[in-house]
């Protein structure tokens, strides 16, 4: 595999609570505290956890749409995490995001046209029958009718929507596109669809993707390496295979236990599943030591004193957890 | 299931029409099912297939108009739901029949506390005293696993979370111990844990009360782990009704079949493409004429446009609505 394209560093994106008659802050809500990944050159990571553990805004934060707390992020050979925002304006067009909601993500005042070509106008010089001819060019690529450019968003279907906002993300031919949750809004039926086409791009464009979600089997189709995170912190980062078949972390046992087997012929006993008990602690006040340790099955005194360092267990497999210490 | 068996709920033809500015949208085509006592029946299929829209109007929870029940039979014990005094129905429901909504942050009243909510279907239908109905509202708090049930009554929905107040939506539901539980979509919203939570506490429930439970939801995995028997929907029909072995080993529809497939699994062998279920869902304007599924079938043939197929039994409970399967063999 090449070289990394993406590199994040002990990425903190804390977000202050302000509290009290003269709103001083009293807290602050860890959504990502401490997470450190590579993305290869033409890979897809997958990042997947429960909904509030920071998944999104891990994945926003790599992108510099938040102004992070701290760490380092480069991209392309770039550091970025403390860039003005004004000067990040030259990089943007090598990273794109997709977002969730396609009903929210797209302009319903502006035509596909115009919401596809709009990153073209930022960025490009071009005349308006040259970003005619890339708009015709990207709606072909990501199955819409050229027919259709001069239509409003409403007028389309929730899988159309979301290749609306696929297009407008290839638009600037970039390297590094985050997909935060891209099918959660879709139908099952239509989510193929969609995954699909993001397998194809990625192999006709050499993409890199972060493919952000919370529906494991959908990761394990299109991910080649996984990170799971937890209340804020990357608990486990390994390759699909080794991720799924044998999971190291508690937590991603538990999760993937917990993931119902759509064939009754397959699915598991009773007693095969893990149960986690009790919610996710507050990221505004996550537990001492270990943050899984309120839930975690497998418990010990020291997860409660001293927090687990993520590190790599075997070659390729991080893990944060005292269980896998001792191993070299 | 045995046939001809006591059936507590059972519902014949039902036909629903939404009327809107743009026209009639049938949204409902004469849908037929029956649940016996303790059995979970599952219902699957995409958003706009109708099996939210023909659950809520068992008991009568349709704004009406737009929507217009046309035709059917909603028979709970015998009794026909449809033609029920307004005054009879508001006993049903919460009653005889409880109600999960899919979305636990907003169907509850974020003014009123927990407790309340809880106490107001026990002090309507079943006429308890507040002391009584507080009692027994911190019994169904534990039943669904809340600790510190007595203390939590006095909290507002707020200072729940998700799966949390999942779990109360759950035990107003269930709180007169309704002979049916219609659950839609009660775990799409809540992550893969608390949803292994919420399907370990229905289980359970339904082993303790033996109710009846219908379960809405497009998770096939779902399904298969907790559905005696399942009803497929397409297009506002049902178009494959199986027990909860045959759908998944032995699907006779071909749109039970591709929905199959294009669901990946975290376990077996990984495809390198995902089938698709090409186009879009219909928009149903008008009574089906015909086939409902064509223009997405791979084995459309001459006959799927000119007849809608009715649903036929093949044999072993399993009932098929497709015009493919007559000819091949039901095996």
């Amino acid at each position: 595999m090449s070289a990394a394209l993406v590199q994040v560093r002990d990425l903190k994106m804390h977000f202050p609570i302000y509290a009290g008659l003269f709103r001083r802050q009293v807290g602050s809500v860890k959504a990502v505290d401490g997470v450190s990944f590579d993305i290869m050159a033409g890979e897809t990571l997958g990042l997947v956890g429960e909904s509030g553990c920071g998944k999104s805004t891990c994945g926003r934060a790599v992108l510099r749409l938040y102004d992070i707390t701290g760490g380092s992020i480069t991209i392309d050979g770039r550091e970025i995490g403390h860039v003005p925002q004004s000067a990040l304006m030259g990089m943007r067009p090598t990273m794109q995001m997709v977002f969730q909601d396609p009903q929210a993500s797209l302009n319903p005042r502006m035509t596909v046209a115009a919401i596809i070509g709009e990153p073209l106008d930022e960025h490009t010089d071009w005349s308006k029958a040259q970003k005619l001819d890339r708009i015709y060019e990207l709606m072909d690529q990501v199955g819409l009718n050229r027919q259709f450019a001069h239509r409003y968003p409403h007028a389309f279907s929730g899988g159309q929507r979301q290749r609306i906002g696929i297009a407008r993300a290839l638009a600037l031919k970039p390297k590094f596109i985050v997909c935060d949750e891209p099918i959660a809004a879709l139908d099952v039926s239509i989510q193929a669809q969609v995954v699909n086409l993001l397998e194809t791009l990625q192999d006709e464009l050499g993409l890199t993707y972060l493919f952000i979600s919370h529906d494991l089997s959908m990761v394990r189709h299109i991910a080649d390496r996984v990170a799971v995170m937890y209340l804020g912190q990357v608990v486990e980062l390994a390759p699909r295979e080794a991720l799924y078949h044998n999971p190291l972390h508690p937590y991603t046992q538990a999760l993937l236990s917990a993931v119902p087997e759509p064939d009754p012929a397959r699915a598991q006993t009773p007693q095969s599943r893990i149960i986690l008990r009790g919610d996710v602690p507050s990221p505004a006040d996550p537990p001492k030591g270990c943050n899984f340790c309120t839930r975690c099955p497998q418990v010990m005194a020291r997860c409660k004193t001293e927090a687990p360092i993520f590190r790599e267990v075997t070659p390729g497999r991080f893990v944060a957890c005292h269980l896998y210490e001792t191993v070299n | 299931m045995p046939e001809g068996g006591r059936r507590v709920l059972e519902v014949l033809g039902l036909e629903i029409v939404f009327h809107t500015r743009d026209g009639e949208i049938h949204a409902v085509n004469d849908v037929s099912f029956s649940l016996a006592p303790g059995e979970v029946l599952g219902v699957v299929g995409e958003s706009g297939s109708g099996k939210s829209v023909t659950m809520m109007s068992l008991i009568g929870l349709l704004p009406s108009p737009p929507a217009r029940v046309c035709r059917g039979q909603v028979l709970l014990d015998g009794e026909n739901l449809l033609m029920v005094s307004p005054a009879r129905m508001r006993q049903v429901r919460g009653g005889e029949v409880g109600f999960v909504f899919q979305d636990p942050m907003t169907s509850l009243n974020p003014v009123f506390t927990v407790g309340y909510q809880l106490a107001e279907p026990l002090r309507r239908h079943m006429g308890m005293t507040k002391r009584a109905a507080r009692a027994r509202s911190i019994e169904l708090l534990e039943l669904v696993g809340i600790p510190d049930a007595a203390a939590r009554l006095r909290d507002y929905p707020h200072q729940f979370s998700g799966g949390m107040r999942q779990r109360v939506m759950i035990a107003i539901a269930l709180a007169c111990e309704p002979k049916v539980l219609i659950a839609d979509e009660p775990t799409t919203a809540l992550d893969v844990t608390i949803q292994a939570q919420i399907l370990e506490l229905l289980q359970d429930l339904r082993a303790q009360l033996g109710m009846a439970i219908i379960w809405i939801t497009h998770d096939l995995g779902v399904i298969a782990g907790i559905a005696d028997r399942v009803m497929v929907m397409y297009g506002g029909q049902v178009v494959e009704q199986a027990p909860v072995r045959e759908v998944f080993g032995n699907p006779q529809h071909p749109y039970t079949r591709a929905l199959l497939k294009t669901v990946p699994s975290v376990t077996g062998a990984r495809a390198a493409r995902l089938e698709v279920i090409e186009g879009q869902p219909p928009i149903l304007t008008s009574a089906p004429s015909a086939c409902s599924f064509r223009d997405r079938c791979a084995d459309r043939a001459a006959q799927c446009d000119r007849e809608n197929p009715v649903l036929r039994a093949i044999g072993g409970g399993h009932d098929v609505a497709c015009h493919q399967s007559y000819g091949g063999c039901p095996a």
